[in-house]
């Protein structure tokens, strides 16, 4: 797994206008001036945060010179997303298996 | 219904853990304090064991469990007790090993039993000695091959406008 780019992806996705963003462009590309509306944000600001979000490889941006369309890319969030799983599942594991003990211990009558 | 798990990355060395359980507090403070009942759910898929070496719960005291799969022994797990509050609160250092290999430093793990009405809010905070430390933590969760994983990146990205998008959030 390549941590630098890991780290680029965490670091981009810690901000909640960015996760906005990229919630925005999985539903559809969109141009920085349709961005720009939905965020009531600057332009400037707007394409500060595209930028950290392309660094990331979390976006890419089309050719046209004046447009230039955003569309969100996938694959560094499924590999955010992979590093995190496991180790979410192996907790979720012992977590069911907590809850299957605690509803036992709760059917029984209670000592003193 | 199943409570969802939450695990978070607040700071390059923490990784934050939160997970509801349908239990009073009291009963779920045994759970993860008494040794014979910790070691019924606590890494323990089917032909694993949990041996107690040894358990001081007090603070200072020290505690060693380990683990033994079908194969001989997996890993064990040490430390101290720093701060023990029933049922509400623990501080404890820890240090896995993994065969011979020592983990790289100590751990310390805060864990936080919060009462909501009938049901017992877990918050387990772990610091690491380093991000390297934290990183390598999470990554051994694979390496010990728990399943491929399904991919929740759908879901991710089935978020309506306005929602937030976050890796960091996968309960």
């Amino acid at each position: 797994m390549p941590t630098t780019r890991l780290d680029a992806t965490f670091t981009a996705l810690a901000d909640p206008t960015r996760r906005a963003i990229l919630a925005r462009l999985a539903k559809g590309e969109a141009t920085v001036m349709e961005l720009v509306a939905p965020f009531k944000m600057s332009q400037p600001a707007i394409s500060k945060h595209l930028k950290v979000l392309e660094r990331a490889g979390l976006i890419s941006r089309g050719r046209e010179a004046q447009k230039r369309p955003c569309r969100i890319e996938t694959q560094p969030l499924a590999e955010a997303n992979q590093w995190l799983e496991s180790y979410r599942q192996l907790w979720e594991a012992n977590f069911d298996r907590l809850d299957d003990l605690l509803d036992e211990l709760k059917k029984k009558p209670k000592k003193s | 219904m199943k409570n969802s798990l939450k695990i978070t990355t607040p700071t390059d060395r923490e990784i934050v853990i939160t997970r509801m359980f349908n239990a009073p507090r009291e009963l779920v403070w045994d759970t993860m304090s008494k040794p014979e009942l910790l070691k019924r759910w606590l890494f323990a898929p089917p032909g694993w064991e949990m041996t107690v070496c040894e358990d001081d719960p007090r603070v200072g005291g020290r505690f060693r469990w380990a683990w033994n799969g079908p194969d001989g022994p997996v890993m064990s797990m040490t430390g101290v007790y720093r701060e023990i509050v029933p049922p509400e609160r623990a501080v404890r250092t820890e240090t896995f090993e993994f065969g011979c290999v020592p983990q790289s430093g100590e751990q310390l793990a805060t864990l936080v039993l919060t009462e909501q009405g009938e049901k017992t809010l877990l918050t387990l905070t772990v610091l690491y000695p380093s991000k390297e430390a934290r990183d390598g933590a999470i990554a051994s969760g694979m390496e010990r091959g728990l399943g491929a994983g399904y991919d929740r990146l759908d879901e991710l990205l089935k978020l309506s406008p306005g929602h937030r998008l976050s890796a960091f959030d996968l309960g």
